[in-house]
């Protein structure tokens, strides 16, 4: 098993010198991507900000609605009812994400454009909220909301685990000076479960920068550096290598491989982060991914 | 009221207010965090229902043009259960050899870099697992696309889970047990055969189930390895393959309205495979916690 | 300081009744303690006085509590209202472990909307001058509570109970976890603090009963799965020299528990 991590790393790599070569250090300033054409010019700086932007939004999202379905589960339900909703939460994992991607280009997509085109309207001059094309729908938003909605399970199965470990003590001294309910969630569940919780959050952004699928059907594929999210456009290293692949001539893959080995290396970095702080914290973790 | 007596009312009132307003709002969060999974349950239900029948479950798309409004997805359908088939032959038996070692042999160091890689593996994404298989057996060895290249990198993704899960029911079998057994001189080995594993066997099961329903939605992968196929392939060693999931996302990629018709009935199918894997594995855990 | 009336209390576990019929009352200005072999119920008795029985699922109450003719179960009470009455020290101390000795007892003070640095540093200094702590830890307040040892940590805990001005204090076994000179410091703070508050205690010592209660109740179960039940309640003295019930001299004289 050893051998396996060590093997990726090293076919990738293989793989992936001729391309580094082909684009020199401009892989990584470089935004679009003609990696099969006479001159190549091809570059991740795009796909990169497409996948940290989607990522970090998707988090924004998730993790609230994650932490405090994880808390109201843990601290205020009936434990079976707490259980029971608890594998209900868990499904949304085990929705394939081809079709959470089908899902959301049919469904999600016409009602975002509805919101979308509110916030722009309210508060379009925020530049994050404005479209300056006054279209919507297939944007970084819509994509990031579809992650959120993936991430949103893992995240809220491993912070129910976290709150479970708090000691009773603790719950009971915050009870006996008189906290309420929601004081004792505060008192005493939130500061021990510190760690754990950035460990949970930490390895929803794993799972979310290396998702896909979704985000290849719902994204309108386009390669620039913008932070207007309800535009529609963008793309995600792992979106970019899925639309490619098929026509991508020998050249073309190898580029394709040298992103993947980026993304495996920024997965792995946020993925041993997260779980040694999980593993600090003095809880087993999830063999969820 | 006088039991909160010196205490001002306005703060009593106040955090009781606050705590109320708090609670609520950790409901909401339930409630919100539940509705995409009945929007897509429903929605897909929907789209999909019509086109499904015998007829969609027992054709290929052999010979289809991209007008045509007939075709089905048996070929993707075999590859998926020739592919998972594969995967699970070859992740479950060597998870199960790894869990035991990190459970009943392994010791210090070597066991918690043990540990520690399969915990970092199961952040490994899907694509990525795609894409070494590509580079190591399609390309390396070129051994080109094929249903078995596809097993191979879902194999990679079950392996950490398998052994992840096998690691905690194995851990939870009490030591009593095992020291009942070593006291009646039953070598380790044959203890792990014959008391340990019998008495996680239920766990690991769920646990592997689990993993299978994983795998069997993966698409990913498959684009790289599979890269997909019209007709019916029937041997995974053979050549380009189509799997459920890529079957789907063909389909739906497509600016034609059958084709798209053909994705949703193939995402119920493949929503409906795999969320009855997973129910019933957790249904089947549930029964072995109750007794 | 109030006066505690416990009226035909009776609990449940889920379908086990632990405790049944239990009727006594809580003196202002005196200690109680309350004896009986394991198992019989003391400690579940104690938590259904301020309403802590009521945290486990599944838990079900009967009969009356009430803090000066005041039900502590009616209808519009809310249970956090009537734990800042009614305070508790548990077997276990218990400091919040994320925070330091200062924050620890300034605890209740900041959920009941006391802000003002001074005023709490005022309350904090008190609180740990009357458990006997101040001088000891008065340079480290900062340091995390948890740092402290044993005694001094229940000395923390009941510091941060009497913070929040509690009518009564009660307090399940406090010094069991405890090493025998850490113990006699607490129970001389016991009876420091019998002068301001209405003191209940559980201990499985009889001794520490014997030295540190005005009043004693012996608490006994019949046989396994019984409820446990009130034999005998009166002055400590008399408990301890001439009870009148011959279950309670059994007890006493080390015959079972």
């Amino acid at each position: 098993m050893l051998v396996l991590i060590v093997a990726i790393a090293a076919f990738l790599i293989v793989r992936a010198v001729p391309a580094f070569r082909e684009a020199g250090l401009g892989f990584f300033t470089e935004n679009d991507w003609f990696p099969d054409a006479v001159p190549a010019q091809f570059g991740i700086a795009a796909l990169a900000f497409g996948t940290v932007l989607s990522s970090v939004l998707a988090l924004i999202l998730a993790v609230p609605v994650a932490l405090g379905s994880a808390l109201f589960l843990t601290e205020l339900a009936p434990p079976r009812i707490g259980r029971w909703t608890g594998y209900l939460l868990d499904l949304l994992a085990a929705v394939p994400s081809v079709v959470y991607g089908l899902w959301g280009v049919y469904f999600l997509v016409p009602k975002l454009t509805g919101v979308s085109r509110f916030l722009d309207d309210n508060l379009g001059f925020i530049p994050l909220f404005d479209s300056r094309s006054n279209t919507y729908g297939r944007s970084v938003f819509a994509a990031s909301v579809v992650l959120a909605i993936m991430i949103l399970p893992i995240i809220a199965a491993i912070a129910r685990e976290v709150f479970r470990q708090v000691p009773r003590a603790d719950r009971e001294a915050a009870l006996a000076i008189g906290a309420t309910r929601w004081e004792t969630i505060r008192l005493a569940v939130l500061p021990y479960s510190r760690s754990g919780i950035v460990g949970a959050v930490m390895l929803g952004l794993g799972r979310a920068l290396g998702e896909t699928i979704a985000v290849a059907l719902v994204l309108a594929a386009s390669f620039k550096i913008d932070f207007h999210i309800f535009e529609p456009g963008g793309n995600t290293i792992a979106a970019n290598i899925a639309t490619k692949f098929g026509e991508a001539g020998v050249q073309g893959r190898q580029a394709l491989i040298a992103s993947g080995l980026v993304l495996f290396a920024i997965t792995l970095v946020v993925n041993v982060v997260a779980r040694s702080v999980v593993y600090r914290s003095g809880i087993a973790a999830e063999g969820k991914p | 009221m006088s039991i909160a007596a010196n205490v001002p009312q306005a703060v009593v009132r106040r955090r009781r207010v606050v705590n109320a307003i708090a609670c609520s709002a950790l409901g909401l969060a339930v409630v919100i965090a539940l509705i995409p999974l009945a929007a897509v349950l429903a929605y897909t239900i929907n789209k999909g229902a019509d086109r499904i029948s015998w007829q969609f479950l027992y054709h290929s798309m052999f010979g289809v043009g991209p007008l045509d409004p007939h075709g089905g997805a048996y070929h993707a359908i075999l590859g998926t259960l020739e592919q998972v088939g594969l995967a699970s032959l070859m992740a479950v038996p060597l998870g199960l050899l790894v869990a035991i070692y990190i459970v009943e042999y392994g010791q210090g160091r070597l066991r918690n870099a043990v540990r520690f890689l399969i915990d970092v593996m199961t952040g490994i994404p899907s694509i990525v697992a795609g894409l070494f298989i590509f580079s190591f057996w399609v390309i390396g060895l070129n051994q080109g696309f094929s249903g078995f290249a596809a097993a191979l990198s879902l194999a990679v993704l079950m392996l950490p889970v398998v052994v992840r899960s096998a690691e905690e029911m194995l851990k939870l079998v009490p030591n009593d047990l095992r020291e009942a057994s070593y006291a009646l001189g039953v070598p380790r080995w044959r203890t792990i055969t014959s008391v340990v594993l019998p008495t996680a066997a239920s766990g690991i099961t769920t646990g592997v189930m689990l993993a299978v329903a994983r795998v069997t939605g993966e698409t990913a992968p498959l684009l790289l390895t599979a890269f997909g196929f019209d007709a019916i392939r029937r041997s995974p060693f053979e050549g380009p393959q189509s799997g459920l999931p890529l079957y789907v996302f063909a389909q739906a990629g497509s600016a034609f309205d059958v084709a798209v018709q053909r994705a949703w009935a193939g995402a119920l199918t493949l929503i409906v495979l795999v969320l009855a894997l997973t129910v019933i594995a957790r249904l089947v855990a549930a029964r072995t916690k109750a007794t | 300081m109030k006066r505690i009336e416990a009226t035909d209390v009776s609990a449940w576990f889920g379908a086990h009744k632990a405790i049944e019929g239990i009727s006594l009352m809580f003196e202002p200005k005196q200690v109680t303690a309350l004896i009986g072999p394991s198992g019989c119920g003391k400690s579940t008795f104690i938590r259904t006085l301020n309403r802590m029985h009521e945290v486990v699922p599944g838990a079900r109450f009967q009969g009356s509590v009430a803090l000066d003719g005041e039900d502590v179960y009616g209808p519009g009470v809310s249970a956090a209202d009537v734990r800042r009455s009614i305070g508790m020290v548990f077997q276990r101390p218990n400091p919040f472990p994320t925070m330091s000795i200062r924050d620890n007892v300034a605890a209740g003070l900041k959920l009941n909307g006391m802000r003002k640095k001074g005023e709490i540093d005022e309350t904090v200094e008190w609180a740990l001058r009357h458990t006997g702590l101040w001088d000891e830890v008065k340079n480290r307040l900062d340091r995390p509570g948890a740092g402290l040892s044993g005694g001094q940590q229940q000395r923390l805990c009941i510091a941060r109970a009497i913070a929040v001005q509690p009518e009564v204090l009660l307090m399940d076994e406090p010094c069991s976890a405890l090493d025998p000179v850490s113990t006699l410091k607490i129970e001389d703070l016991i009876t420091d603090l019998k002068d301001e508050y209405t003191i209940v205690i559980v201990t499985h010592n009889m001794q520490q009963a014997a030295r540190v209660s005005d009043t004693t109740a012996f608490f006994n179960i019949s046989e396994a799965g019984q409820p446990g039940r009130l034999v005998e309640s009166g002055p400590t003295s008399k408990i301890f020299t001439k009870p009148d019930d011959e279950r309670t001299e059994a007890y006493i004289t080390g015959r079972f528990g």
